[in-house]
């Protein structure tokens, strides 16, 4: 089952809800962009705030196809693009050997035929299907290098991959394409400037409420406010690595498989591994510096609570 | 001539008076941000226009992430296109904004962007080039006041002098020997090589097209190249002596190869990669020393670690990059944080090597407590006080 693209801002908000993602209004308006104009979208902003998440809810509230790139340190044509499948065209020039038929122009001609070409993503990408164009993520740019950065500018500018014994093939509608990008290095301008640049934040304490209680819908409510807070203040911190969304939503599990209705010191120094990833950034928050902001979060909320009671 | 939102709204339905207007400004709105160091070319105005008549421009916070996903194309321009937007587009808070802008409670690692940034956009304002906007200036010309606060370090700028022909000769020599020994490592990708390890299916069945019956085997083998290099080089007072040789020495490796990072530092770390890119070595330097704001002021390593750990190391030592430390190590903070940072630095990237001139000095011992605290963290301690030693670290890098 697919569906239409959204035809207005609110229509892509909703869809975003729809699969369980909640988005900012700057992002549901950089993403319908990008959709209405058949842009990639590129998305950059810190490790774990659910950039990858919305290539994902996307092909599944489009009901698209995911082709998903994972990125890394020599990707090259061969496993993002296409390969050619030497051991069928071995076969068949053996075969035609055998047959005793040597037209070598012609046998060259015919092994070299889109028939003998195994696809890799890219080029999947480059194909509908009865649902229509699929979602393209190509993840964690940053973590290719140059050569194949300057290799994607011909499929994001004009959906075409040229392969030298075939010839030039074009996506007949283009597909939807997400990049994301942690950031580790600085992509080129060229890549960029066909793209929509979109910068996602943490979000703020509100959103990130909705969200804990979007994904983990049987959380305790204090519970949940509590640590959101406590994120919220952690995130203030001189810290290595901040924690992002996907954390918050570990840490949120962690302490409800717990059976904790409210935070206590003990429990965030036991699981404190869930939200922090650096031994420097947990030695320093275990103990005193956590007691300390969980006390400011009960103070806050406290006033809050007297406020609105 | 600040863009009358409303109005544009109210007309459009009927696209075209308002929408020339509309595409007027953004043209105009583009040329601000150009002005101010952003890379905005043409084609983007252009896609502007497009997505605001897609978006419509009735809400004004939708029309503010258009142009951000249209004009701003790096994390670090946001704040820059953040201001710029607010006083072209006639904010009425922008005065409030400016003045949170300037209080202490910025966050302290943006600071500075904050500031070169602000300052950039005020000569934008006031430059030639947006002398369109003269109209809209007239009303907020306070604000350029406000953009221009004053440096807090007492600055003192460092006047390159030209090189002279002899220095120039050696600088060469420098530069040949460098290029020779590379460092480098073995890469996934591969190169056609017939005394490689391993068959490259693609030629071989091409060859044993044209060949007949025989199938006449290709080889391949790991392309090797370079890794990153990084380097950070300490231009405090007592490092005053040798800093302009080390500059050149770093235009030199910056323009042999790629992925060269550089980094100057003494009370505060500057990046002059972009900077030393320029191929003449004496404008390179004269953009440094505009650049850099603390020639010869006193060191604080410890400090300027940690800000290069926090805001840089995670994007320039990917792929095994070799980190290169130019400094003598005598630290006036006394050393405070500094082994910690020197830890986390030691541990993100493939290599550290350190190089100290005071190592020419016989009888040197590792007294200073600055070198103390660096010391156990380096793969390699060099000494680095001539173009000789430095023509000495060529042969240290391409060891494996």
């Amino acid at each position: 089952m697919s569906s239409a693209l959204p035809a207005t801002i609110e229509d892509t908000l909703a869809l975003l809800n729809q699969g369980d993602y909640i988005a900012d209004r700057s992002l549901a308006t950089t993403l319908f962009l990008a959709l209405k104009m058949g842009r990639p979208l590129f998305l950059e902003g810190e490790a774990g705030v659910g950039k990858t998440e919305i290539a994902k809810v996307l092909s599944k509230a489009l009901g698209r196809r995911l082709v998903r790139l994972q990125c890394y340190e020599g990707l090259d044509v061969s496993s993002a693009v296409y390969e050619w499948n030497y051991s069928r065209q071995m076969i068949e020039i053996r075969l035609a050997e055998a047959a005793g038929k040597v037209d070598r122009n012609k046998l060259a001609m015919d092994v070299m035929s889109k028939d003998f070409l195994i696809e890799r993503p890219l080029l999947q990408a480059l194909r509908s299907d009865e649902n229509g164009p699929p979602v393209l993520l190509i993840d964690e740019l940053d973590r290719t290098d140059e050569p194949f950065e300057a290799y994607l500018l011909e499929i994001l500018s004009d959906y075409q991959i040229t392969i030298p014994e075939i010839g030039t093939i074009k996506a007949e509608h283009p597909p939807i394409v997400i990049i994301t990008s942690n950031r580790t290095r600085e992509i080129h301008d060229a890549l960029k400037r066909r793209c929509l640049y979109h910068w996602v934040d943490y979000p703020t304490a509100a959103r990130e409420l909705q969200i804990v209680t979007t994904k983990l819908p049987g959380i305790n409510r204090q519970l949940s406010q509590q640590l959101v807070a406590f994120v919220q203040k952690l995130r203030e911190q001189d810290l290595f690595k901040l924690p992002g969304v996907a954390e918050t939503l570990d840490w949120a599990d962690a302490l409800t498989q717990l059976d904790k209705v409210a935070l206590d010191g003990d429990a965030i120094d036991n699981t404190l591994g869930a939200l922090l990833k650096y031994q420097d950034d947990i030695a320093k928050i275990r103990g005193s510096e956590a007691a300390q902001l969980l006390e400011q979060v009960k103070k806050e909320m406290a006033s809050l609570d007297s406020v609105r009671g | 001539m600040g863009v009358d939102l409303i109005q544009a709204n109210s007309t459009s339905d009927n696209f075209d008076p308002a929408a020339s207007r509309m595409a007027e400004n953004i043209l105009y709105f583009a040329r601000l941000l150009r002005s101010a160091g952003m890379p905005v070319g043409p084609d983007r105005v252009l896609d502007a226009v497009t997505a605001v008549k897609t978006i419509g421009i009735g809400i004004r916070e939708d029309f503010y992430w258009c142009m951000f996903a249209l004009f701003v194309n790096r994390a670090d321009q946001r704040t820059l296109f953040d201001q710029a937007f607010h006083i072209f587009w006639r904010n009425p808070r922008i005065m409030d904004r400016l003045m949170s802008a300037m209080l202490p409670t910025v966050r302290v690692e943006n600071e500075q962007d904050l500031e070169e940034m602000s300052r950039r956009l005020a000569d934008a304002m006031k430059s030639g080039v947006t002398e369109q906007l003269k109209e809209q200036e007239s009303d907020e010309i306070e604000l350029d006041a406000a953009f221009t606060y004053s440096k807090r370090e007492v600055l003192q700028k460092i006047d390159f002098e030209q090189m002279t022909a002899a220095e120039l000769a050696e600088a060469k020599k420098a530069i040949k020997h460098l290029r020779l020994p590379i460092m480098d490592v073995p890469t996934r990708r591969f190169i056609r090589d017939n005394r490689g390890a391993q068959i490259d299916m693609r030629a071989t069945l091409r060859a044993s097209l044209r060949a007949g019956n025989a199938i006449p085997l290709k080889f391949k083998r790991p392309r090797r190249r370079h890794p990153t290099l990084v380097i950070l080089c300490d231009i405090s007072g007592s490092m005053n002596r040798y800093s302009r040789m080390f500059l050149h020495f770093m235009h030199a490796v910056t323009n042999d190869r790629d992925r060269v990072h550089t980094f100057v530092f003494a009370t505060r770390l500057t990046n002059i990669s972009r900077h030393l890119r320029h191929r003449d070595v004496d404008v390179a330097l004269d953009n440094v020393a505009d650049a850099v704001n603390d020639w010869a002021g006193g060191t604080r390593i410890g400090a300027c670690l940690k800000e290069f750990n926090a805001r840089w190391s995670r994007r320039v030592l990917g792929q095994a990059a070799i980190t290169l430390i130019i400094s003598d190590g005598l630290d006036r903070d006394e050393a405070a944080g500094l082994e910690g940072q020197m830890e986390r630095l030691s541990k993100s990237t493939k290599r550290l090597i350190w190089l100290n001139p005071l190592l020419r000095y016989e009888g040197f011992e590792a007294r200073a407590k600055g070198i103390k605290a660096m010391l156990p963290w380096v793969d390699d301690f060099r000494s680095s006080h001539n173009l000789a030693s430095l023509v000495e670290l060529g042969r240290v890098l391409s060891r494996d």
